[in-house]
């Protein structure tokens, strides 16, 4: 399963301010307008939802490599 | 008892000693679990442990007081946070968030005090570890003095990469811009520009070092 935005459940106020701004539609509030959740495929990982979340409560965070060139395998 | 002594001497302040200053510490140490955004230690709060990442990465920080974070240091496995104010007294000088699931040791400052006593060549360690230390925060000083902005994104993922096996703390472009002291935009706009330049490429969450010689030029430590 690919990674996706970590939403942190006792900071998310259910303001769903990121799931407004999340073009790729990864974000969905559910009927009641409150929990967000996140179709992983759809995410591209543009992290205006880190952005825009004012309460810290989800994060988006990049894992850093070095490309392995073939030749060094 | 759950830290074992092959970890403990692991860790550079307990490397090199023998069996029963090991032992001694052993005897002391204590595990602490948390999990990411979990706060280990508040700036401010009287200090009570000197403590040891054995799983995951812990992110050390001061906030000022407008909400700016500054963060001084990732901490990986083996490294130690919150040292200083163990040895000088007073209150912890940073606070200590988790950065993912972790587990860390402790010893309690009057334990290690007493180890200390007993076994004074644990100090020499303590002595070697300290100016490292020094010598990071120098490290520090100096990218925020007179590195660029870009310079500083490209040294900052000199550091922190890994070869994608998992190991390595995963940072959010808020964190990076903590860490190197600049605002989250200007993060973006490095790693844009690095990825321009042809050093770097974006893979939706995973930044790839793609020229590591045109990087360390970028940042300046070719
Ligand atoms: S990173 Fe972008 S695409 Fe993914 S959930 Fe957040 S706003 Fe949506
Ligand atoms: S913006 Fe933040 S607080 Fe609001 S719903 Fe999203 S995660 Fe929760």
């Amino acid at each position: 399963m690919a990674d996706m935005p970590i939403i942190d459940h006792d900071k998310c106020q259910q303001c769903g301010l990121c799931a407004s701004i999340c073009a790729c539609g990864a974000l969905v509030a559910d009927e009641k307008g409150s929990v967000s959740i996140i179709e992983v495929e759809k995410c591209g990982w543009c992290t205006l939802c880190e952005l825009v979340c004012p309460y810290g409560a989800i994060s988006c965070p990049f894992e850093i490599v070095i490309e392995r060139k073939p030749d060094q395998d | 008892m759950t830290a074992t002594l092959d970890f403990i001497s692991s860790v550079p302040y307990f490397a090199g000693l023998d069996g029963p200053v090991l032992k001694a510490i052993g005897r002391h140490v204590f595990e602490r679990k948390a999990e990411r955004g979990e706060i280990l230690l508040f700036e401010g709060h009287p200090t009570d442990a000197l403590y040891f990442v054995v799983a995951g990465a812990v992110k050390v920080f001061k906030t000022s007081a407008d909400g700016k974070e500054q963060i001084f240091s990732i901490i990986r496995p083996g490294d130690s946070f919150n040292d200083v104010p163990v040895f000088s007294g007073g209150v912890n000088l940073t606070s200590a968030e988790a950065l993912g699931p972790v587990v860390v040791n402790g010893i309690k400052k009057t334990d290690l005090e007493a180890v200390i006593r007993e076994y004074p060549q644990l100090a020499q360690n303590v002595i070697r570890v300290l100016s490292r230390k020094v010598q990071e925060l120098v490290s520090l000083v100096e990218d925020l003095s007179f590195r660029h902005v870009t310079g500083r994104v490209a040294k900052m993922l000199l550091e922190y990469a890994g070869d994608g096996d998992g190991e390595r703390p995963r940072l959010t472009q808020q964190e990076m811009a903590a860490m190197i002291g600049t605002a989250r935009e200007m993060v973006g706009r490095s790693l844009k520009s690095l990825e321009e330049e042809g050093a770097i490429r974006v893979e939706r969450n995973r930044i790839i070092i793609t020229d590591l010689a045109a990087l360390r030029e970028l940042a300046g430590v070719a």
